[in-house]
C-alpha cells in the first residue's frame, strides 16, 4: 500500500468514524461518553490523511527525498543481502478497510437476542446493599437493571407498592416464554452483558425476539435461574405492555 | 487468527543461532517473510514494486467500487445472527480502541520528532537496572488502554531508551494507571483490595519483565518496522510522517486482533467457563486463559470481573493482571511492531510471570 492509498484509507476510517458518531450509530458498539473522543480520533485520522495527500503532491523536493523509500522498490535497503526489499509493513495497512466497510456499509445492529442467549444474566454480586427509595411517579421508568438488582438483592422492598415501567427487547426463556433482557454495557459491545429480567402475568405474546417493548408492571417475587451460569433471574408482574422503538442508546 | 496461534506457539522456523542480523536500530533486515502471509491479501503484491499503471490507489479504488455495488450481498450475510454479533462485536473492539491508537500514536509521534534524545538520558537513571522500576512507575501517568502503549513503546526504542525501561512501561501503562485503578474501584464495591492487589501485581510483573529483559533479552530480538527517515525533514512533516505510519502499521494490526477477539467472543459459550469455577486450579488457568482470548481493554475488564461471581477472588485478580500485558490483540500489535521473534518469547513470559506475581499478591492480600 502506497502512500497515497495509506492516506485514503486514513480519511476514510476518520470519516467513517465521524459520520458513525454525528449520526448517533457508534451507540450500537461504544459507551456514549466516548463519543468525543471518537470525533478528535477522526479528525486526526482525516489530519494525517490530507496531510500525507498535501505532502505527498505539493512537498518539497528536499524533503521528499527523506520520505522516499517507503513504498519505492529501491535499493535503498543495503544491509539486506536477499536482494529483495520487503515490507509487510504496507501490506497490513489493507486490513484498515475492514473496519470502514464495517462502520460505512455495514454498520451491524446493537448486540440482541442471540448475543443475551450465549451470556448469563450480569447482576454483579458486587451491588451496594443500601437502595434508596423510588423517585415519585406513577409508573416510574426504571433501568433494567435497576429493577433487577432491587428485586433480588433487596428482596423487592423498594420496589412495595410502586408500578414500574422497563424498556427493553424481549429474548428467548429456555424454560418457556420470553425474557425482557437489555445489554450493559462497560467499556464496548465485546464486554456487554445481559440484564434479564422473567415476564409473568399479562406478558406479550406472539412477539419475535429482539423486538422492543415498554412493559409496566409491578414487583412478583418469584426468583428464576438463568440456565447459562445459574445467576438469579428476577420477575416483573407484567399489567400492560406495548411494542416501541430501540431506544437512542441501546445499552444501559 | 491463525498468525497468532503460530505466533503464540513459539515455533519460530527463522531463528539462525549465528544469526547476520543488524541490531534492532536497523529496521531494513529482511527476514520478515514469514510475516508477510497473515495480512493474507491477494493485493499484497502492489505494495513491492511497482507495477506498469497499477498502483495501490487504484486497487483501493477497485475494492471500493466492488464493495458499493456488492454491498448488499455483504449486508445479507448479517441475517445470519452469529454472523451479526461477530461484526458487531469487531466493529465496536475498533471503535473502542481508535481512541486509545491515535492518542497513543500522537504521542509517540511527539516523543519521535520533538522530544529531544538527550531528554530521556536525563530522564531515566542510566543503569537499565534501575531505569526499570522509573519506567514503571512512570506508567501510572498514561490514561490509556493497551493499544495505545505499544507505538509509544516502540518510538522509546527508537529515541535510544533502553529496551529494558521502554518495555516494563509498555507492560505498566495500561495496567496501573488511574483511569483502570478507577474503574476496578467502581466495579468492585466489596472489595477495595482488588484494585490495590491489581496496582501491586501489575507495578511488579512490569519491573520483573524488565529486569528479565536486562538479563536475558536480546536486542536482535526486536526488530522495529522501517519507518521513513524523519531526521532531514521538517518537524511538521516528521510528525505526520510519524503518525501516518503507525497508525497504518499498528491499526493494520489492531485489526487482525480484534477480528481474533470478535471469534472468541461469539465462540466460546459461557457455561463451558463455569464448569471450571470450582476448582481452585482451573479457574485461575481458565481466567487467564480467557483474559488472553478476549483481549478486553483495560478499562473495561474489572466490570466482566465483577460479573464473573463464581469464580474466587484469586482467579479474578488474575484475570486481571494477565489481561492488560498479554491478548490477542497485544501479541498481534506486539509480532508487527516488535517483530515476531520478539512477540513468541516475550508474550508466553509475560503471561507465565503475570499469571505467578497475581497468584502471590492474592495470597498475601486476600
Amino acid at each position: 500500500m502506497n502512500r497515497r492509498a495509506q492516506a485514503v484509507t486514513m480519511l476514510l476510517l476518520g470519516g467513517a468514524l465521524l459520520r458513525a458518531t454525528f449520526a448517533d450509530l457508534h451507540l450500537r458498539y461504544v459507551k456514549e461518553a466516548l463519543g468525543p473522543f471518537l470525533i478528535a480520533a477522526g479528525a486526526v485520522l482525516v489530519a494525517a490523511g490530507a496531510m500525507t495527500l498535501w505532502y505527498d503532491l505539493f512537498g518539497s523536493k528536499a524533503d521528499a527525498a527523506a520520505d522516499l523509500p517507503e513504498c519505492a522498490d529501491d535499493g535503498h535497503s543495503g544491509e539486506d543481502g536477499h536482494g529483495q526489499r520487503v515490507h509487510k509493513e504496507p501490506r497490513v495497512g489493507w486490513m484498515l478497510l475492514l473496519p470502514v466497510l464495517g462502520l460505512l456499509l455495514v454498520s451491524p445492529p446493537a448486540l440482541g437476542a442471540y448475543a443475551a442467549g450465549q451470556a448469563g444474566s450480569a447482576l454483579s454480586t458486587q451491588q451496594q446493599s443500601d437502595f434508596p427509595a423510588l423517585p415519585p411517579g406513577d409508573p416510574i421508568a426504571l433501568n433494567v437493571s435497576d429493577y433487577a438488582a432491587r428485586a433480588v438483592f433487596d428482596k423487592g422492598v423498594s420496589l412495595q407498592g410502586r408500578t414500574v415501567e422497563l424498556t427493553g427487547f424481549l429474548a428467548a426463556n429456555p424454560e418457556g416464554g420470553q425474557y425482557l433482557a437489555r445489554m450493559v454495557l462497560s467499556c464496548c459491545a465485546a464486554d456487554g452483558r445481559p440484564i434479564k429480567v422473567g415476564l409473568a402475568g399479562d406478558a406479550p405474546t406472539g412477539q419475535a425476539d429482539d423486538r422492543w417493548v415498554k412493559i409496566t408492571g409491578v414487583y412478583n417475587d418469584r426468583i428464576g435461574a438463568d440456565p447459562v451460569n445459574k445467576s438469579q433471574i428476577p420477575y416483573l408482574q407484567v399489567t400492560a405492555w406495548a411494542p416501541t422503538e430501540q431506544p437512542r442508546n441501546p445499552y444501559e | 487468527m491463525t498468525s497468532q496461534t503460530r505466533t503464540a506457539g513459539g515455533a519460530d522456523p527463522e531463528q539462525p543461532a549465528a544469526s547476520p542480523d543488524p541490531p534492532a536500530g536497523d529496521d531494513h533486515a529482511g527476514n520478515d517473510h514469514a510475516g508477510h502471509d497473515h495480512t493474507g491479501h491477494d493485493h499484497a503484491g502492489a505494495a513491492r514494486r511497482r507495477w506498469g499503471g497499477i498502483g495501490s490507489v487504484e486497487i483501493l479504488a477497485a475494492i471500493l467500487i466492488l464493495l458499493v455495488i456488492f454491498k448488499n450481498q455483504v449486508s445479507a450475510l448479517l441475517s445470519v445472527q452469529s454472523l451479526a454479533t461477530w461484526t458487531t462485536v469487531f466493529v465496536s473492539v475498533m471503535v473502542q480502541a481508535m481512541p486509545f491508537l491515535v492518542f497513543g500514536v500522537a504521542l509517540s509521534a511527539v516523543i519521535a520528532v520533538y522530544v529531544p534524545r538527550a531528554f530521556w538520558a536525563r530522564a531515566l537513571p542510566r543503569h537499565p537496572a534501575l531505569a526499570v522500576p522509573v519506567a514503571s512507575v512512570a506508567g501510572v501517568i498514561l490514561p490509556g488502554c493497551e493499544c495505545g502503549s505499544v507505538p509509544i513503546g516502540a518510538s522509546l526504542i527508537r529515541r535510544g531508551v533502553t529496551p529494558a525501561a521502554a518495555l516494563a512501561f509498555l507492560l505498566a501503562a495500561p495496567a496501573i494507571n488511574p483511569i483502570v485503578l478507577t474503574a476496578t474501584v467502581v466495579a468492585f464495591p466489596n472489595n477495595p483490595e482488588m484494585a490495590v492487589g491489581r496496582g501491586i501485581a501489575g507495578l511488579v510483573v512490569a519491573m520483573i519483565m524488565g529486569w528479565l529483559w536486562t538479563r536475558l533479552g536480546r536486542q536482535e530480538w526486536i526488530r522495529l518496522p522501517y519507518r521513513p527517515d524523519l531526521e532531514g525533514v521538517s518537524k511538521a512533516r516528521a510528525f505526520w510522517t510519524a503518525v501516518r505510519h503507525d497508525i497504518v502499521h499498528a491499526g493494520g494490526f489492531l485489526v487482525i486482533g480484534a477480528m481474533a477477539a470478535a471469534t472468541i467472543n461469539v465462540v466460546i459459550p459461557e457455561r463451558w467457563l463455569l464448569t471450571l469455577a470450582d476448582n481452585p486450579v482451573l479457574s485461575v488457568i481458565a481466567l487467564a486463559v480467557l483474559a488472553v482470548l478476549l483481549s478486553m481493554c483495560s478499562e473495561a475488564d474489572a466490570f466482566v470481573a465483577a460479573s464473573l461471581s463464581q469464580f474466587s477472588l484469586t482467579s479474578r485478580l488474575v484475570f486481571l493482571t494477565v489481561g492488560p500485558m498479554v491478548d490477542l490483540k497485544l501479541i498481534s500489535m506486539q509480532s508487527g511492531v516488535f517483530g515476531r521473534r520478539f512477540a513468541a518469547r516475550f508474550a508466553p513470559t509475560t503471561f507465565v510471570v503475570a499469571v505467578l506475581v497475581a497468584v502471590a499478591v492474592a495470597a498475601f492480600a486476600f
